[in-house]
């Protein structure tokens, strides 16, 4: 098991290299002008020789290999750059916002396996039935709507017909206080929407792992030795039907990212999207490279943790696998 | 799927408690404050679509005034006049219009107890103008060729040539050299914890969510009444409308199709600011078609700019035959063009532009079609493009409409019309002179039409030079009747900004806006002025 991990994290370094690499080249190839992005709306209105001089401080003309080199030395020592969009070291644009990004996917994630999995088990003990219809259409049609509409749909309902929860932000908008009541109910909702976003797939996926299970010949069995139909589903199914959830904990990180994105822009919540999005644009080299290291990492750590659970939930598969 | 273990729960319980891990790392900055939810009318939150990049001056922060946290020189009164701020007097001019001297005030303190003194102001605009320091808006300064202290209280430029309307541009914030001068200037600490003069002094700013402010106790004009103001950055349209409905706004600026269904509430003031902020089509002289004179000649009487108005506006604008707006002091009278679409015939059969088949005219084997650009997910431009194309159909002149991004856009500029938009009410030199003179071609955005007329660029220069204001009226007043003559440009609207604020106030009002709306635009130009409804 340690040996996996440890081979995993040798073979992440060379995955690492390469995908900055790519980002560079691509955002090199991009349309997008960093001397046009860096002034913004004055860059209409400036003058040939201020945007001169910018395209001269920035360094935008040097080629790409060179940039990626120079960022990457400087990697090593520890010194992650200057921010061009965001007027700041990357290090601290990182710092203040990964932690509510953190957060919200967290919480998000956690709820879209619990309510999932607890969905997907109960369309599946009657499949067929009303609440298997029920459950999986809704489910289906979850799968093809944008976060960004459930986002606007649940500001809509929520704050503004039931004035229920804060249609936006991280705590009230006239105070600075963060404490734990404020957030907690501040990311209750932009939470939600993320975890309905994502839930479609375990709850389809629950329900045919558990399905499968309750056909086996062990479930069978269990059954018609007149074991409890509670003791069945839970003892027997769900454990087994659960294995293809731990695998899609690992490929739903890509996905879990791109929501958040979409939904702090709805929500106004802090985190790193919105820097995300404009370094991006803004061909913002060592902010965008720090950004996709990180997304990388997490992808590649997710994939590292559905399989280390694989192993450990079923003795059968392989730590070398 | 048929593999079933039996330690999946276990596993499961693993997963839940790694992600609560997460949850708990994720550090929240705890932030003290005592502001609390306010009471009636001393605090205020306003919704705005932009995050500044920057608070800093020095990166072009507030460069046009207004900026709350920093103090000009100058700062421009609710009728546009500039007035003293930083400064005790308006500038005394001398020498033919390059030297401007300024005496300061010396009762004004930084916000961390510093005097403010003439040398914060000579690092302020040195830092600006130095190659170094990557200030996209520095062009705007580019008359200066010095800047002096004389003494703490005095405070000299000297420019190159004389520039009339130089003394606008001083509205411009200073910046404390004692805090701004360490660091980075362009990715330094001073950029997210800015240090000014201004009525407010920055509490906390949480990047992608809010900025909040609080009354700076120490303000040489007075503590404001509105002693918390927070800025929260809501870049859609509906939420910001939802928010202020949910009340969790005071106010914000909306689209005029959103302010509208606010009408009704008693509790919300609805506020039109004018601008002059244009929205016009460009006719690059490098086409075969839009440089044709009888071809511009023709669109910009055969354009319905009333109907724009009222339909693309709802009324909340003004129809536009140049930068200048129609109400403005500067604006040339009697340079109205009526929309006239047999005029417009008559102009295109003169010139010999003869309709063929499909309506469309021909004249020597060149159809009158050209490209009209207007940039991608702007609705009101596209409207614009839209309508516009549809009045030249009219008159058999096709205008093919496509969006695009600025970079799709940009490369084209010389070839293909764009829907542009830009102003800046302050002085007519700002729009006119990069708009219009010819050797600003093709630089950057400015004149983006190739627009070339020697009359108009001698005009252009005696207009910034001039010290006398009648004589800069009357080569104003030429660069207008060119542009009747030979329009390098259809002028559509100048378009209102919508703002809806609760009624907690009282006697809010808007100054003459510029095309950008940021932080210091808006009914809160003056926040620091205002009063309580009770």
């Amino acid at each position: 098991m340690a040996r996996m991990a440890g081979r995993r994290l040798l073979y992440a370094v060379p995955v690492l290299l390469a995908v900055t690499f790519g980002v560079f080249a691509i955002a090199a190839a991009s349309p997008f002008d960093p001397v046009k992005a860096y002034a913004g709306t004055a860059g209409f209105s400036a003058s040939g020789e201020a945007l001169d001089q910018l395209r001269d401080s920035l360094g935008a003309d040097d080629p790409f290999v060179t940039r990626w080199w120079d960022w990457l030395s400087a990697v090593v020592t520890g010194d992650l750059g200057q921010s061009t969009s965001m007027r700041q070291p990357v290090a601290d644009v990182i710092g203040e916002r990964i932690g509510w990004t953190v957060l919200l996917c967290a919480v998000a994630f956690a709820v879209a396996i619990v309510v999932g999995t607890l969905l997907g088990a109960l369309a599946a003990r009657r499949r067929g039935g009303l609440l298997d219809r029920a459950v999986t259409s809704v489910a289906y049609a979850m799968e093809a709507a944008p976060p960004f509409w459930l986002g606007l749909l649940a500001v809509w309902l929520f704050a503004l017909q039931l004035d229920a929860l804060p249609a936006g932000g991280l705590t009230d908008t006239g105070t600075d206080a963060v404490t734990f009541g404020q957030v907690a109910e501040h990311v209750l909702l932009p939470a939600s929407v993320l975890a309905v976003s994502q839930m479609p797939w375990f709850v389809l996926y629950v329900r045919q792992g558990v399905g499968d299970a309750l056909d086996e010949d062990p479930v069978r069995g269990a059954r018609s030795r007149g074991l409890a139909e509670r003791t069945v589903l839970l003892g027997h199914a769900l454990r087994s039907g659960l294995l293809p959830v731990l695998t899609l904990i690992g490929t739903r990180v890509p996905e879990l990212i791109t929501g958040a994105l979409l939904i702090e822009t709805v929500f106004s919540w802090p985190g790193i999207a919105a820097a995300t999005v404009e370094a991006a644009t803004s061909v913002d080299f060592p902010l965008l490279a720090a950004l996709t290291v990180l997304a990388t990492a997490a992808v590649l750590l997710g994939n590292l943790l559905s399989d280390l659970l694989y192993g450990l939930a079923d003795p059968r598969v392989g730590f070398d696998g | 799927m048929s593999v079933r273990g039996i330690r999946a729960a276990v596993s499961v319980t693993a997963t839940a408690a790694v992600l609560a891990g997460a949850a708990a790392c994720s550090n929240p900055d705890a932030d003290d404050d005592s502001g609390g939810s306010g009471g009636n009318g001393t605090t205020a939150v306003i919704g705005v679509a932009n995050e500044p990049d920057t608070l800093s001056p020095l990166l072009g922060y507030g460069k046009d005034g207004n900026s709350k946290l920093f103090d000009g020189l100058l700062a421009r009164d609710g009728d546009m006049e500039l007035k003293p701020a930083l400064a005790r007097a308006l500038p005394e001019i001398t020498d033919g219009g390059t030297t401007y001297t300024y005496e300061l005030r010396d009762d004004v303190t930084f916000s961390d107890g510093e005097p403010f003194t003439a040398a914060d102001v000579v690092f302020t605009y040195e830092t600006i103008l130095d190659p170094g320091t990557n200030n996209a808006s520095k062009g705007d300064l580019e008359a200066v060729e010095s800047v002096e202290a004389k003494g703490d209280d005095t405070v000299v430029f000297t420019l190159e040539y004389p520039y009339a309307p130089f003394a606008e541009r001083t509205v411009l914030p200073i910046a404390p050299e004692h805090v701004a001068g360490k660091g980075d200037v362009n990715t330094g600490a001073f950029n997210t914890e800015p240090i000014g003069t201004g009525p407010y002094v920055l509490d906390n700013w949480r990047k992608g969510e809010k900025l909040t402010f609080s009354a700076n106790p120490g303000y040489w004009g007075g503590k404001p009444k509105v002693r918390k103001l927070t800025m929260a950055i809501i870049a859609d349209d509906d939420i910001r409308a939802t928010r202020l409905r949910s009340g969790d706004l005071d106010g914000a600026i909306l689209p005029p199709n959103l302010a509208k269904t606010f009408a009704e509430d008693d509790d919300k003031q609805t506020l039109a600011a004018t601008t002059a902020d244009h929205r016009a089509v460009t006719l690059p002289t490098d086409n075969p078609v839009t440089g044709d004179v009888a071809i511009r000649r023709a669109l910009d009487v055969a354009v319905d700019r009333g109907a724009m108005v009222d339909k693309l506006l709802e009324g909340r604008g003004k129809a536009a035959y140049g930068p200048v707006p129609t109400d403005s002091e500067w604006f040339a009278k009697g340079t109205e063009r009526p929309y006239d679409t047999e005029l417009a015939g008559k102009i295109l059969d003169d010139a010999g532009w003869r309709a063929e088949d499909g309506g469309i005219r021909e004249k020597d084997g060149q159809r009158a079609s050209f490209t009209l650009y207007y940039p991608s997910g702007d609705k009101l431009r596209q409207e614009h493009a839209l309508a516009f194309a549809g009045d030249a159909k009219k008159v058999g002149i096709e205008a093919r409409v496509e969006s695009g991004t600025w970079e799709v856009i940009e490369p084209r500029m010389g070839e293909d019309a764009v829907l542009a938009g830009g102003g800046s009410p302050a002085d007519p030199d700002f729009d006119l002179y990069p708009m219009l003179y010819s050797e600003l071609a093709g630089q950057g955005f400015n004149n983006m039409a190739s627009y070339e007329n020697p009359d108009v660029d001698t005009a252009l220069v005696e207009g910034r030079e001039s010290g006398d204001k009648a004589e800069r009226k009357r080569a104003y007043d030429k660069v207008q009747q060119e542009l009747t003559e030979n329009p390098g440009y259809v002028f559509l609207t100048h378009i209102d900004h919508i703002y809806v604020v609760a009624d907690t106030w009282r006697g809010l009002t808007t100054q003459v806006e510029p095309h950008e709306h940021g932080f210091g635009s808006g009914p809160w130009w003056n926040v620091e002025s205002w009063q309580p409804a009770s």
